[in-house]
């Protein structure tokens, strides 16, 4: 009865329909069709004509190295959150569920890098990587060897990728948690009574029971891997070194805001949400989280 | 948790094992911020060679330094100017959208639906060439509005999906008794509905003012006026310009992490109860 009159519905539905159809279904429709043609400026200024450029830019993607390097880095930077964020997360969570004093402490201590900006904690990282006097060279200099340095091209993947992922395993850590929080205990203790062990218990009641969260945060994982921008661009600024450590992100930044390649910047940001929707796909077919759910 | 009692002499050689296991990894959360803190005090010759002893003289030259070179105020307020009109600015149209969507039946319902759940899987690259453009058309770049209304737009799906989530949950009688009382639509909203989404209302706050505080990409390309900046960009900046100087950078590291440190303490059980209440039901 209340709610049989409609013209309400205009009041609450229309401001936020029109923010978001001016600043994400306008934009993202408007990106994919600039990625067309040939931006000369951001603005159109009068009596230019941006020229058609058909799938050039697209075609452009596989004769270019630099975004070769990015999409690789995208993509081993997915597996690394998969295996080791969501992987380090469901071993601390299954332990922390395994004790029974101390759990909210350590969930507050494991969340907590999540709130503080991937700007400060690159700026953070930088101080550890320095050649001079960085942390980590002056544990080898204690230990008696030669400095390194941590940001050459050899290393610079790796260096740029742990903080990465160790700033977000507490977020799956809460997640996975609190799934298994949700299994009732009966189910574990009818697992004991019938000789199962701890482990096995893991094994054959924990797992397969929160299948459906583990899908989530890997879900949450690759797309979130294939967004990274603050860290790599804080502590390798521009791919550096010679561009071995681009992203999509930070690639596409480049190419849009420093070279001021906006067309190609736009076929960049597209690939990005066609990859971002080609992996979430791929995960869910292969976790099928609705399965026995 | 309680089912494992069967041997408990095993259990408590294997329970030291978790803790420790467990207390390894809350030590590589820790420490970095506890060294960065120690070494604010130290003077840079000190930072470089010994970095992880207390500071051999207590200094606060860094940090009058840091408020000295660095418009760190004025950053501050940037920042909290931004993310508060976020926060806001989405917690009212996502409470609006949910309700409608989940007390109304009307046409075009579904294909709402799906646009919304379509836009939680567009990244901010996608989007931002155009919105940029449109913000140089409109002479609004450099102008907190440059900011706010992108990250507002979003945000606002993910804050949407949650409050339809919680909204679904809550009977509709309180509000017919309401209306058999004379209420109309406008009161049952901010009487009735606005009090009892308050948990959902909080989770959408907590991460829409941490994303936004947070979100280094918007701030960089839509405010390049250096008096303009929030804190994310102002940070960027350090470590190109005084990137040598190691004392202020930790002093200025830990100026911006010291008041996020404070209010996470202070609200950790909200936060991690909102991020599971928006990630199971969403």
């Amino acid at each position: 009865m209340l709610y049989k009159k409609k013209s309400p519905l205009l009041i609450f539905l229309l401001p936020g329909i029109i923010l978001m159809f001016l600043f994400l279904y306008k934009p993202f429709v408007e990106n994919i069709i600039n990625s067309f043609y040939d931006m000369t400026s951001v603005i159109k200024m009068p009596g230019q004509e941006w020229k058609f450029l058909g799938l050039d830019n697209y075609k452009k993607l596989f004769s270019d190295p630099k975004i070769r390097i990015a999409i690789a880095n995208s993509l081993k930077m997915m597996v690394l959150a998969v295996v080791f964020q969501v992987g380090i997360a469901f071993l601390l969570a299954v332990l922390v569920s395994l004790i029974k004093t101390g759990q909210q402490i350590f969930r507050t201590v494991y969340f907590f890098p999540i709130v503080i900006s991937a700007t400060a904690i690159g700026l953070l990282f930088k101080l550890f990587y320095n050649y001079n006097g960085g942390m980590l060279n002056q544990i080898r200099l204690a230990m008696g060897k030669e400095p390194i340095n941590w940001l050459s091209p050899s290393l610079a993947f790796i260096m740029v990728s742990i903080p990465t992922i160790w700033s977000y395993v507490g977020f799956y850590f809460v997640i996975i948690l609190t799934g298994l929080n949700a299994i009732p205990e009966e189910i574990y203790e009818a697992a004991a009574i019938d000789g199962c062990s701890r482990w096995k218990q893991v094994l054959y009641i924990t797992i397969p029971l929160i299948r459906g969260v583990m899908c989530t945060c890997v879900t949450l994982a690759v797309t979130g891997a294939l967004k990274v921008f603050d860290l790599p661009w804080v502590i390798v600024p521009k791919g550096a070194p010679q561009g071995v450590t681009h992203f999509l992100g930070t690639y596409m930044y480049e190419q849009t805001f420093s070279i001021s390649n906006i067309d190609y910047g736009s076929t960049i940001a597209f690939v990005i949400v066609i990859l971002g929707v080609i992996v979430s796909k791929i995960v869910s077919t292969l976790m099928k989280p609705d399965k026995n759910l | 948790m309680a089912a494992i009692s069967k041997n408990k002499r095993k259990l408590k050689i294997s329970n030291g094992i978790i803790y420790l296991v467990l207390s390894l990894w809350a030590i590589t959360t820790i420490f970095p911020f506890v060294w960065i803190i120690n070494n604010s005090f130290k003077p840079s010759r000190e930072v470089i060679n010994h970095s992880f002893s207390l500071p051999s003289q207590f200094t606060m030259q860094n940090y009058i330094n840091a408020f000295d070179k660095l418009n760190i105020l004025a950053a501050y307020k940037n920042s909290f100017l931004i993310s508060g009109s976020v926060t806001i600015g989405v917690m009212v149209l996502a409470s609006m959208m949910a309700f409608a969507m989940t007390r109304y039946q009307f046409r075009g319902k579904e294909i709402l639906n799906s646009l919304i759940m379509a836009s939680l899987m567009f990244p901010v690259y996608s989007t931002i060439i155009p919105v940029f453009k449109m913000m140089s058309k409109a002479s609004l770049l450099n102008h907190p509005i440059s900011v706010i209304l992108p990250q507002m737009a979003g945000n606002l799906s993910f804050a949407v999906v949650v409050m339809i989530g919680y909204l679904r949950g809550i009977p509709l009688e309180m509000e017919e008794a309401a209306y058999m009382e004379g209420a109309n639509v406008r009161k049952v909203f901010i009487k009735i509905i606005v009090p009892l989404t308050k948990p959902a209302l909080a989770t959408v706050a907590i991460f829409c003012f941490l994303w936004s505080y947070n979100d280094l990409f918007t701030q960089l390309i839509m405010i390049r006026r250096r008096t303009q900046y929030p804190i994310c960009a102002l940070l960027n900046e350090i470590s190109s310009k005084y990137g040598t100087d190691y004392g202020l950078m930790a002093a200025s590291i830990a100026i911006i992490i010291i008041p996020v440190i404070l209010v996470y303490i202070l609200l950790q059980k909200n936060i991690i109860k909102g991020l599971t209440a928006g990630a199971i039901k969403g």
